[in-house]
């Protein structure tokens, strides 16, 4: 139709015909046509999952959590003006009177520059046995800390989605005889694994070059080698189930017959129905990789000193527990304050994202 | 079934070779050999402790003699204490046995006990209760709640004895070793429960008569109770590991501060006796709840 019809301009029709008159009704307003939809927006898996996640308090919290630490180990030792490994000084002299203070208090020193004019920044959560500022300590603690399980939980996500996608994708002798690897490496005791490697790479690589490595030691680089080496199997475990179960889709026979390659339909059609699942437990692997971090510090196994971790610095709170309670609070906070709010985040995620629990 | 238990022997002799060939290697590319101490010792001395333990062959054949010591029970002597080391190993693991069998006794008795009362109340202030705590105890390495327990029980309010060879107080160890494993029983049996809580023959033998408690331990629990099962290999090995740390801060005389004191002191063959010796128990027991596991199910098959 070429014209519109407007109301006023329509010709007077004869009062007794059965026509109806359009003066008599009015235009239906954008948000009435609305309200006559009887479909709701169109929402991607993500978006929906997105909505589900925000309506999960403990979730949002855990994330609100998440950042305010990420937050704080970006901007704490750039505000506050020690460093993790300086023992404190007053006015350029060494304060040896600064050991084991409790928070917020100074030693005689800080009080007499303060006395005359000077500012000491507050030690917020007192200072060690050495006289370093703890706050600082631990706020490098955990970025140590949080660094250690990402890092750890990126080699295992790497490994263990590509081994897992390739048994599953293939299938047949391959699958069995990779599976059969993961069996053997799934069942040896990772623990003892990874303190028997961390005593002998310790001997064996004298690490003494520069850089983030070198700094956190050789026991770290011994700790994501174990990573790489073991960690991955329980990933490459799921990835191939998750495989297994989508490879019979009818969309992968479809692009198999249309002629794609392996590798295409692995990542163009497999990888992206099961990426859910695998985020989910990497998230999970954070929280244990932390773990197992600060079970190696306590037993001597951990970063380098003077580099905190959360770990090293929960275990030399130790020798002054009855005294120094709280030298071992703060950390053991920030442990379970990290587990926690991964933990939950990762239930979270599960629960509006795992395909197996929507409905 | 006869099948399914030879390849499950089968995997478990193989992980323990390919253990006992990870220590061995592993150690062995340490440089400077366990005899290079801090003492000089003249070159006959040395030449005479290599003899004596076999450290003059090539590594292949070391690791043949080693395997052969150690199937009749000899780990050799350890480099700081000179005593033997399989007898350490017995002595010592006597204690961290009786500490870790509490362990896992509290741990499934508590969570059993818990997660079925979260499942029976799902969704009311018990559940949640018990779900929040089980949810805060995974949240704390063993060494931390270990310390916590021993300042506020033992030195703050004296309520519990602290651990001493004389007074075997294991109430404290026990809990933080506990703990971990317990809060993991109690979810495992809190959605095991309520998956079958919702099976239809508990709802038949409800619609049947039968008396709540018949249908709660007869037909619900026991059968709850089967991926409870599959989790008792894990929870022993995480069980004697967490001893590693809990014996260390209780200061408890056990296998676990026995092998951290070998770590701090680099006395490796200990490092070695011991981790094979808990790699074969860990693996052992893997086993063994496997083949339980596909005993009392018969609906599964594992190949």
């Amino acid at each position: 139709m070429d014209k519109t019809y407007d109301v006023d301009q329509m010709p007077k029709k004869n009062p007794l015909s059965l026509q109806i008159d359009l003066s008599k009704f009015e235009k239906a307003t954008d948000e009435e046509k609305k309200q006559a939809d009887v479909m709701s927006e169109s929402t991607s898996f993500f978006k929906d999952g997105m909505r589900k996640l925000r309506k999960n308090p403990l979730a949002m919290f855990s994330i609100i959590v998440l950042v305010l630490i990420i937050l704080m180990i970006t901007i704490v030792p750039v505000v506050v003006p020690y460093s993790y490994s300086d023992i404190i000084t007053v006015n350029g002299k060494r304060d040896k009177s600064a050991t084991n203070m409790a928070p917020f208090k100074y030693s005689k020193m800080e009080q007499q520059y303060i006395d005359e004019g000077g500012k000491v920044f507050p030690h917020i959560m007192g200072t060690d046995e050495l006289g370093r500022d703890y706050f600082v300590r631990v706020a490098y603690g955990t970025r140590i800390s949080l660094l250690v399980g990402v890092f750890a939980s990126v080699i295992v996500l790497i490994i263990g989605v590509l081994y897992g996608s390739i048994a599953g994708y293939f299938g047949g002798k391959v699958d069995l005889i990779m599976m059969r690897i993961v069996d053997i490496i799934y069942s040896l005791p990772d623990l003892l694994m990874i303190i028997l490697l961390s005593v002998v790479l310790n001997e064996v690589l004298k690490f003494d070059g520069h850089g983030i490595l070198a700094r956190l030691g050789t026991n770290m680089i011994s700790l994501f080698i174990v990573f790489g080496l073991l960690y991955w199997v329980g990933m490459a475990r799921l990835v191939r189930g998750q495989i297994l179960t989508i490879k019979k889709n009818e969309y992968v026979l479809a692009a198999q017959v249309s002629g794609a390659k392996s590798s295409r339909i692995i990542r163009r059609h497999i990888l992206p129905n099961c990426i859910s699942v695998i985020i989910i437990s990497a998230a999970l692997q954070i929280p244990s990789a932390i773990f197992t971090e600060s079970f190696l510090s306590f037993i001597s196994l951990g970063v380098k000193a003077p580099m905190p971790s959360l770990g090293s610095l929960a275990s030399a709170a130790r020798s002054g527990i009855t005294t120094y309670t709280y030298k071992l609070i703060f950390p053991a906070l920030m442990i379970g304050l990290i587990t926690l709010a991964f933990n939950l985040l990762g239930d979270g995620l599960r629960d509006a994202f795992d395909p197996k629990l929507r409905r | 079934m006869a099948k399914y238990i030879f390849k499950r022997v089968l995997l478990a002799i193989v992980t323990i070779f390919i253990v006992c060939m990870i220590t061995f290697f592993t150690m062995n590319a340490i440089p400077g050999g366990p005899f290079a101490g801090e003492k000089a010792k003249s070159p006959e001395v040395q030449a005479a402790l290599e003899k004596r333990f076999n450290l003059d062959k090539p590594v292949g054949q070391q690791f043949v003699i080693y395997m052969g010591n150690m199937l009749r029970g000899d780990f050799g002597i350890s480099a700081k204490t000179g005593r033997e080391i399989s007898q350490t190993i017995s002595s010592k693991f006597a204690v961290s046995a009786k500490l870790g069998i509490f362990a896992v006794l509290t741990a499934v008795v508590v969570g059993v006990v818990l997660g079925s009362i979260a499942a029976l109340m799902r969704n009311r202030v018990p559940d949640r209760v018990i779900i929040f705590l089980s949810t805060l105890f995974t949240s704390l390495p063993s060494f931390v709640l270990g310390s916590f327990l021993l300042v506020i029980f033992s030195v703050k309010l004296g309520w519990v004895k602290a651990w001493s060879p004389t007074e075997q107080n294991l109430v404290l160890p026990v809990l933080a070793l506990a703990a971990y494993p317990a809060s993991y029983i109690t979810r495992l049996t809190k959605t095991s429960m309520l998956d079958v809580l919702g099976q239809d023959y508990v709802r038949t033998a409800r619609a049947k008569g039968v008396a709540s408690w018949k249908v709660l331990f007869v037909h619900t629990l026991r059968n709850a109770l089967i991926p409870v099962v599959t989790y008792l290999g894990p929870m022993i090995a995480s069980v004697l590991t967490g001893s590693l740390v809990v014996e260390q801060i209780f200061t408890i005389g056990g296998l676990g501060a026995e092998f951290v004191q070998s770590i701090t002191n680099r006395d490796y063959p200990m490092i070695m006796g011991v981790t094979i010796f808990l790699a074969v128990f860990m693996v052992t027991m893997n086993l063994l709840t496997d083949i339980v596991y596909k005993l009392i199910d018969p609906r599964i098959t594992l190949d």
